[in-house]
């Protein structure tokens, strides 16, 4: 075979290449959405809402859990919301040459994919041991320190795509720097922030790890924050390791409802900020 | 017509909102120290006790609170090596696919796909893993992979061994799915920042699509693809759910067969800490979080480097 | 469009003296002075570069927003330094008002677009900030248009629209002198040709300095002309005096085409 034709066959072999790593990308996806799907949506029914996280051998649902997921990724993003937009503020509006600015900003992304559960380890000795137990609070923070790295960043690149006009429009009417960053810079990028705010809580909603020695898990209905709470990733990891079908198969719901939710988070995330982007 | 001015108190809110910005910008460095100085204090009694020893004691004894930390920080390493040995090729493949082959219709789909997958939570790779994927491993990957590698003298050794399903190899392949999307999609935006001169004066002297990936992408890109690589390295290192499920948690390590069950920092984490309780235990774990933590903010430095590094003779901001 | 020969002595609103601008080491301004006169229109014309927006920049202290940015020389306005440290750059840029190049809405309605500025600086009642919305949309040519909606975004309006809300929302303040930095350089023939009809209304209330590129503009709304090059003023004079009869070589070469 000629130089020509040996070079046009090594391109055909390495583009067919790359679309068997395409499809094998593909692949897993598909089939971890297809047994979510298929496992998942027997287990759906009205007792997952309305029950109790059963004892193996009895049916029940998961409402506790449920009930408990919702009230820690709500308080959460509550309190991590407010702290990574500031945060993200102060990199973008005051800190961007500044070394506090710099250094933060690493920081503040090797903590955005540090090992959530060495955050978990965290609020244990900080929070749990000094309390003397385990509870609802704790997980709460730990969720909210996953939260701020990912609002910091993606607060920072929107209002970074701020052009300066706007700022120096608001402040040529003499406006003070904290207005024109609340009323007018901050409320341009509000799409972007608010994406960023979603994407977090996409990423909190399966978060396993941190709650485990945060948070741990409880078989009853509590909404005590100074508890132990029921929370859906916890339930699934215990349903899912014991040996017991009908536990398994509950698990397998809630693996549906927390797919289902960070994936709908995700896409919503997505649509919203292209939607307020566009006009 | 100038008018009296209303003096608003705008100083004081100027002063407010720069300190409160401030003081939370602060906060998430207090935060990396406040995690670096609670886990030296929590593991401070194994440290003291083991001192170095620890990194190479491959006993874990709880009833005897003998402790080393070679068998987890062994399976944490292998399973990280296989993740990448898959990983890096298949998504290196996906970057290629979707800067220069796919329709351009297609890339926003499929990059929105691929990251999808990244959004997966961990638990349910984990659940997956272990209800679906291991079944099948041990019934067709492993006898497959005995009767072709293991065969081979020298590494064959490392794929033979009782068909569990479970193990480090299981434990390595999922952990490659999962961080497969956070290369990719490092590499999809490394390859995009090329620019278009100097991939079309490539074109431009007749060379082929993959000769100007491989010698003008690729080489123009080398640090950012290399920050991504590791950057999924620092995922695979500290990911837990997914490796807890699958790895077998057990303590011993008798042979180099990558079917073996064992355990990773972060499985014997998740299993052992909440039951630990107070004493030489709980610290022992505590060190091993913070070899981890140590291990991965070394990595993930590095990563954040090598991308500024391009970012920068970019002339622009990642 | 020929107007009416502005009568003799006009009273002085700014005086620069002396000014110099640097960014960093780069030296933009050079010992510049001159006056701008109360109720008039001030042109700034030259080639790209000349320093025309920089030093449109300095009389607002717009650049203090930059910190390698500095100004020296005096800016006196009712006998005061504006370069003074102790001036309050609020309180000054609610006195001197400021139009960009491209229109900057704010992501809000229409009417808190003008309210925004106005609240900054007065306490009104809902009424008289209905009435002062109503005044600053009516002297900027806008109010027929953008009456019906008020309560919509004012990215809704066209560029031109837009521009005339951005001129509405400065006037609102109620500011004595107002900058304008190539207020029509990105918009169309139509909406250009209305922006200039309402800087001739403006200048019976406000005192109006104006950069643009377009010598035919600044030979349209100004009365007065200031021809920079490489951060000196080089000739500044009665705009028809300018056009007609200019003093200096350089400056007639520019506006005759000959160079620029």
């Amino acid at each position: 075979m000629n130089l020509r034709g040996r070079r046009k066959m090594v391109n055909r072999i390495a583009l067919g290449l790359s679309l068997v790593a395409m499809s094998f990308g593909l692949f897993w996806l598909c089939w971890i959405l297809y047994t979510v799907f298929h496992l998942g949506l027997g287990g759906l029914s009205l007792d997952l809402f309305t029950k109790m996280t059963p004892p193996p051998g009895s049916p029940g649902g998961l409402m506790n859990a449920i009930v408990g997921s919702l009230v820690m990724v709500g308080l959460a993003t509550l309190i991590g919301t407010p702290i990574g937009v500031m945060a993200g503020v102060y990199l973008s509006e005051y800190g961007q040459r500044t070394a506090l600015g710099f250094s933060t900003r690493f920081i503040n992304d090797i903590l955005l994919s540090a090992p959530s559960i060495v955050i978990g380890l965290f609020i244990y000795a900080v929070y749990v041991a000094q309390v003397g137990k385990f509870s609802a609070m704790a997980g709460v923070l730990a969720l909210a320190l996953i939260v701020i790295p990912v609002v910091v960043r993606t607060t920072e690149n929107m209002l970074l795509l701020i052009p300066n006009s706007l700022r120096e429009a608001a402040f040529a009417l003499g406006a003070p720097k904290w207005i024109v960053i609340s009323r007018v810079t901050v409320r341009s990028a509000k799409a972007g922030i608010v994406t960023g705010v979603l994407l977090a809580v996409a990423r909190i909603s399966g978060e396993t790890a941190p709650l485990l020695f945060t948070a741990l898990s409880n078989q009853f209905w509590s909404l005590n924050l100074n508890e132990p709470m029921a929370n859906l990733p916890v339930t699934i990891f215990k349903f899912a390791m014991s040996p017991f079908t009908d536990w398994q198969q509950l698990a397998w719901a809630g693996v549906f409802l927390i797919t289902m939710g960070v994936l709908a988070l995700n896409v919503a995330a997505r649509a919203f900020f292209s939607e307020q982007t566009k006009s | 017509m100038h008018l009296p001015r209303k003096r608003k108190s705008s100083a004081f809110g100027d002063v407010l909102f720069f300190n409160v910005s401030r003081a939370f910008a602060a906060l998430v460095l207090v935060t990396l120290a406040g995690i670096i100085v609670s886990l030296c204090y929590g593991a401070w009694p194994s440290i003291e006790r083991f001192g170095p020893a620890f990194l190479i004691g491959s006993d874990w004894n709880p009833p005897a609170e003998r402790f080393g930390a070679l068998i987890p920080m062994y399976g944490t390493l292998i399973t990280s090596i296989i993740a990448l040995l898959i990983a890096v090729p298949v998504s290196f493949g996906i970057g290629l696919f979707l800067t220069e082959l796919s329709p351009v219709w297609l890339r926003r789909p499929l990059g929105i796909a691929i990251e999808l997958l990244a959004g997966i939570p961990s638990i349910v790779y984990g659940m997956w893993g272990l209800l679906v994927f291991a079944p099948i491993v041990s019934e067709y990957l492993q006898p497959f992979l005995t009767g072709t590698l293991g065969t081979i003298p020298g590494i064959g050794a490392l794929f033979r061994g009782p068909p569990l399903g479970i193990g480090l190899l299981t434990a390595g392949i999922i952990l490659a799915i999962m961080i497969i999307p956070f290369i990719a999609s490092v590499m999809r935006d490394v390859f995009e920042v090329t620019p278009r001169m100097l991939k079309e004066s490539a074109f431009g002297l007749g060379a082929t699509t993959w000769e100007v990936v491989w010698c003008i992408v690729l080489p123009y890109t080398k640090v950012g693809v290399i920050g991504g690589i590791i950057l999924g390295l620092g995922r695979a290192l500290g990911e837990t759910m997914a490796v807890t499920f699958v790895i077998g948690n057990n303590n011993v390590l008798d042979t180099i067969s990558l079917y073996a069950p064992g355990n990773s920092i972060t499985s014997a984490l998740a299993n052992e800490f909440a039951e630990a309780g107070e004493g030489m235990y709980s610290a022992a774990l505590v060190e091993l979080g913070l070899i981890l933590f140590l291990i991965t903010f070394v990595v993930l430095s590095l990563s954040k480097i090598l991308l500024l590094r391009l970012a920068g003779h970019e002339g622009a901001q990642t | 469009m020929t107007e009416p020969r502005i009568p003799a002595a006009p009273e002085v609103q700014l005086s620069i003296r002396g000014l110099s601008f640097y960014y960093g080491n780069y030296q933009a301004l050079k010992n510049i002075t001159m006056d701008v006169y109360k109720a008039r229109v001030t042109a700034f014309i030259g080639p790209s570069g000349c320093g025309k927006s920089t030093l449109l920049r300095a009389l607002n202290r717009m650049y203090a927003l930059y910190p390698e940015q500095r100004a020296e020389g005096k800016l006196l306005l009712d006998g005061k330094n504006l370069l003074d440290s102790d001036i309050d750059l609020n309180d000054l840029r609610a006195r001197i008002g400021m139009v960009f190049q491209k229109p900057t809405p704010f992501p809000m309605s229409i009417y808190e677009n003008i309210a925004f500025g106005v609240r900054l600086h007065e306490s009104l009642t809902r009424a008289q900030m209905d009435d002062r919305v109503e005044w600053a949309l009516r002297k900027a040519a806008l109010w027929d248009e953008a009456k019906d909606k008020l309560s919509q975004s004012g990215m809704s309006l066209s560029g031109g629209q837009q521009q005339r809300l951005c001129i509405a929302r400065g006037i609102a303040v109620h500011p004595e002198i107002l900058l304008l930095d190539e207020p029509t350089s990105a918009l169309d023939p139509i909406s250009t040709a209305k922006i200039e009809e309402l800087i001739h209304d403006l200048k019976q209330e406000f005192t109006i300095v104006i950069v643009t590129h377009n010598m035919q503009q600044a030979a349209r709304v100004s009365d007065y002309t200031a021809y920079m090059y490489l951060g000196e003023v080089i000739e500044f004079g009665d705009t028809d005096d300018l056009f007609i009869a200019p003093k200096n070589k350089q400056t007639e070469d520019y506006i005759t085409g000959r160079f620029g």
